[in-house]
């Protein structure tokens, strides 16, 4: 460009300071154009964590609530569901919840706070389908005769034991997520807060 | 340049022609050297229209057109709006340089058509330039317009209603044509949502293809300067002109001092002042549209209150038809003539520096009826406003017809040979 | 620009000056009085209980979050405990159970919402903080009107005295002056505030009005500080730039 012979070193100077404050300028005015594009107060509010009362639940029943647009199941498991459990484990990619899919809290067997109690965001992991509940045993679920009970995305075939473990071999790669929640009373959940974060 | 990049703008420049359009159009674009502040405005008008995309882009992006009601009773459109204002993450402030930037965008251009008009750049060869520019100033009125609707407040509203009508002043087809541009038989849902298409898209496009006209026939003849003489005339051996600079780097940095001193008066505005005393966003255009009462007195914005007044001005009946038919027609006119201009200016002379007393008197007149016609457009009108507004109209159509006359009658003082530059 | 054309520009304004003389007779006036506005967090706390508790039953503010209350400095709880009385979230917007149309059966008009009344007010008679202060404190017992209630800055008014307790109840002396009626005001029957306390009490919820107008306004305005110096030191360092670059130009 033309001016290059002419640059003495006030003219790089000047021309360096004020090409960083332009830049600064830039920079800061891209700020709320950036901040625009993040979940309002709204969407905030839509995602606030969610008061679920469990008592009514009876064993083996699931209910679903909604918590920042998502389905999250609460499923009250029953003792023999429970000791489905033992029996997937070695059938599942991940039994000992390895990959980050809970908070800490539910990093167990039942991936739970109370065994009894799954709570976990009924959205395959695969490619975001809502999977349908299997719950009964045997071949009488459609699943073949060895099925204990689970769930099975019906979109590409995922199957999910009751503890939202995903089987070996399956389209998903991971569990069905447990969201953060914690129990405010002995059967009060609140989904999507867990006193922590 | 090292090599390698040299190597890719020799690859780029095969197969496009950057290089020499950048030559072209900055570095080997000769202008002037003896600008003043009055040529800011130009590049300023380009920053307001950056400006007013940018922030529109994202502004749709949480903006409903929908003038149904929510369920707490608000129009949609009037609730998004307040949405943007409160719920989204510095929704506030792109609306702010929206609503500042269309008034900002006004005053620019106003600035810039003045300049034309002081030092004469729609004279010859640069004819086309100005009709460019006129029809930028007819599309910027239609987008403002439209714009303004669509935060579907009282003012939004009746202000869409009555111009609206206007068009049904026009015989015979007039009624049917104001029909179709609502879309309804008064301004509904159908016609904020075709507002809000033309708003965004279709006014936008056409105003970015007559820029760039106006931009390219600028640079196919040159820039004119204060002193209204063709620095073309006289060129060095080279071929340029002997009182031309290079437009970048010398007019670039300098333009960079406008938008900065231009970008703290906008902030100052956006930041302490967003309703701009009540004239940027208008206090009533707080209150959703409510098709069943009309606030007690309504006005155009202020940028648009000159050539109402015009419109009101005419209450007189002529040839079979009524006042506000010719009322119409007069608004109209009182835009359309601007492009005339060329034509009717037919001093020896370009700039006012060498224009004699009847002209300068002539732009002092025209200057005071553009003003006070834009005063009393936002006044509700009485019968001594309306004879003011009459006087102040007519003026302002003889500064334009009685041009071709008087600038020849006057006493010019001869043009420099060169531009004068201390 | 040459001397004569700026003599001409200021013969051109000084008769711009004078045109309003010239044209425009006054219309009909509106005496205000100058809203006290206060940005004090406490203040604005006070409005904010005032207004959940008079204002919130028959108007909403249904663009405000009750969470947005965290900016005039109560926290979660707070709002919570004192501020809400229905099963809302504390994300929730500021809306009423009341139908727009039992609103308009019974007060003639569906009571407004009260997000931007603090703006939609402003006038040139002054700022629509000072039009609310005067509203609220010139009510005035009238056995004409359906609620018993009129007033003086908003005649004919639907809505009663919604704070009649805390006032007391006004009569109006109405005498046909030569400008037009001119109404004063004296209390009756005293409320449970003073005089005194209940002007203070109305600038509390004229105040959180008007935050609750634009309750960005004084982020804004700070921003704005920082924008500004920062530009007017791009503006020094741009105009450097420029000078260096043209001493080339002769």
């Amino acid at each position: 460009m033309s001016v290059d012979h002419k640059m003495d070193s006030s003219r790089r100077q000047l021309l360096v300071a004020t090409s960083a404050a332009g830049g600064v300028a830039a920079v800061a005015t891209a700020v709320p154009f950036v901040a625009s594009l993040t979940p309002s107060e709204r969407a905030k509010a839509a995602g606030a964590p969610v008061e679920v009362d469990v008592g009514k639940l009876a064993p083996g029943e699931m209910m679903t609530v909604e918590w920042r647009g998502k389905p999250v199941w609460i499923l009250r498991r029953t003792p023999e569901m429970l000791a489905s459990l033992d029996k997937t484990a070695g059938l599942v990619s991940d039994p000992e919840s390895e990959k980050p899919q809970q908070p800490e809290y539910a990093k167990n067997k039942f991936r739970s706070i109370k065994p009894e109690y799954l709570v976990t965001v009924g959205i395959c992991t695969h490619l975001g389908c809502s999977p349908s509940e299997k719950f009964k045993a045997g071949a009488e679920s459609g699943m073949g005769p060895d099925w204990v009970g689970g769930f099975l995305c019906p979109c590409h075939g995922s199957q999910f034991d009751l503890a939202g473990r995903v089987y070996k071999s399956m389209p998903a790669p991971d569990n069905l997520e447990v969201p953060p929640h914690k129990y405010l009373a002995d059967t009060t959940i609140i989904v999507g807060e867990d006193g922590k974060a | 340049m090292t090599t390698k990049s040299q190597a890719l703008l020799n690859w780029i420049d095969e197969r496009f022609p950057l290089t020499s359009n950048w030559k072209a159009h900055l570095s080997e674009y000769y202008a002037p050297k003896n600008f003043n502040f009055w040529y800011f405005f130009g590049s300023l008008a380009l920053l307001v229209l950056v400006i007013q995309i940018v922030t529109g882009i994202f502004l749709v992006m949480h903006y409903k057109p929908d003038a149904s009601l929510n369920a707490a009773g608000v129009p949609v459109a009037f609730a998004s709006v307040e949405y943007i204002m409160r719920d989204v993450p510095g929704g506030w402030l792109i609306r702010y340089m929206h609503s500042t930037g269309a008034s900002a965008f006004f005053i620019v251009v106003y600035l810039h058509m003045f300049r034309g008009l002081l030092y004469g750049s729609y004279r010859k060869p640069r004819e086309l330039i100005w009709i460019f520019g006129t029809l930028i100033f007819l599309v910027l009125m239609a987008e403002a317009f439209m714009g303004y609707l669509l935060p579907w407040g009282q003012m939004s509203f009746w202000g869409a209603q009555v111009i609206v009508n206007l068009f049904s002043a026009i015989p015979l087809v007039g009624p049917d044509l104001s029909l179709v541009i609502r879309g309804d038989y008064v301004v509904s849902d159908a016609t904020l949502n075709r507002f809000f298409s033309f708003h965004v898209i279709a006014v936008p496009l056409v105003l970015i293809g007559l820029v760039v006209a106006h931009i390219l026939a600028l640079h196919e003849v040159g820039s004119n300067n204060p002193d209204g003489v063709e620095i073309k005339k006289k060129k060095d051996e080279n071929g340029i002109p002997l009182d031309g600079i290079p437009f970048h780097p010398y007019y670039s940095v300098k333009d960079i001092v406008g938008v900065v001193g231009f970008l703290f008066f906008f902030s100052a505005v956006v930041f302490f002042a967003p309703e701009g005393g009540g004239y940027f966003l208008e206090f009533n255009n707080f209150i959703p549209a409510d098709p069943l009462k009309t606030p007690p007195h309504i006005a155009p914005v202020w940028y648009f209150t000159p050539f109402y007044s015009i419109l009101r001005a005419v209450t007189y009946p002529l040839f079979g038809l009524d006042a506000k038919f010719w009322g119409v027609v007069a608004m109209g006119a009182s835009v359309v003539i601007i492009a005339f201009l060329p034509w009717l200016d037919r001093s020896p002379v370009k700039s006012i520096r060498y224009k004699g007393p009847i002209f300068k008197g002539a732009v002092a007149i025209f200057l005071v009826c553009f003003f006070i016609l834009g005063y009393l457009g936002v006044l509700p009108p009485t019968a001594g406003r309306t004879l003011v507004s009459q006087i102040c109209s007519v003026l302002y159509f003889a500064f334009f017809l009685l041009m071709p006359w008087y600038s020849k009658l006057d006493k010019c003082k001869p043009e420099p040979e060169r531009v004068t530059f201390k | 620009m040459n001397s004569r054309v700026i003599k001409l520009i200021k013969r051109a304004a000084a008769v711009l000056l004078l045109a309003p003389a010239l044209a425009f007779a006054a219309g009909a006036e509106l005496h205000l009085d100058k809203a006290p506005v206060s940005k004090d967090p406490a203040a604005l706390q006070h409005g904010a209980k005032l207004f959940v508790n008079y204002c919130l039953n028959c108007h909403g503010a249904s663009y405000v979050r009750y969470n947005r209350l965290q900016d005039i400095g109560l926290s979660e709880q707070m709002i919570r405990d004192n501020l809400m009385f229905t099963g809302d979230k504390v994300g929730d917007l500021m809306k009423i159970s009341m139908h727009r149309e039992d609103g308009k059966a019974w007060f003639g008009a569906a009571p407004p919402d009260l997000s931007l009344i603090a703006r939609s007010r402003a006038s040139e008679f002054g700022s629509g903080a000072d039009w609310l202060y005067t509203y609220l404190r010139q009510f005035y017992r009238d056995p004409a009107r359906p609620t018993g209630w009129n007033n003086v800055v908003f005649e004919n008014v639907g809505m009663p005295h919604a704070l009649w307790e805390l006032q007391g109840e006004q009569v109006a002396k109405i005498a046909e002056g030569e400008h037009g009626k001119k109404v004063e005001l004296s209390l009756a029957k005293p409320g449970k505030l003073s005089p005194e306390e209940f002007d203070k009490s109305v600038a509390d919820l004229v105040s959180f009005l008007v935050w609750m107008g634009e309750p960005v306004a004084e982020k804004r305005k700070a921003i704005g500080g920082v924008v500004l110096i920062f530009l007017a030191g791009l503006f020094v360092l741009s105009y450097a730039l420029k000078k260096n670059y043209w001493k080339d130009v002769h």
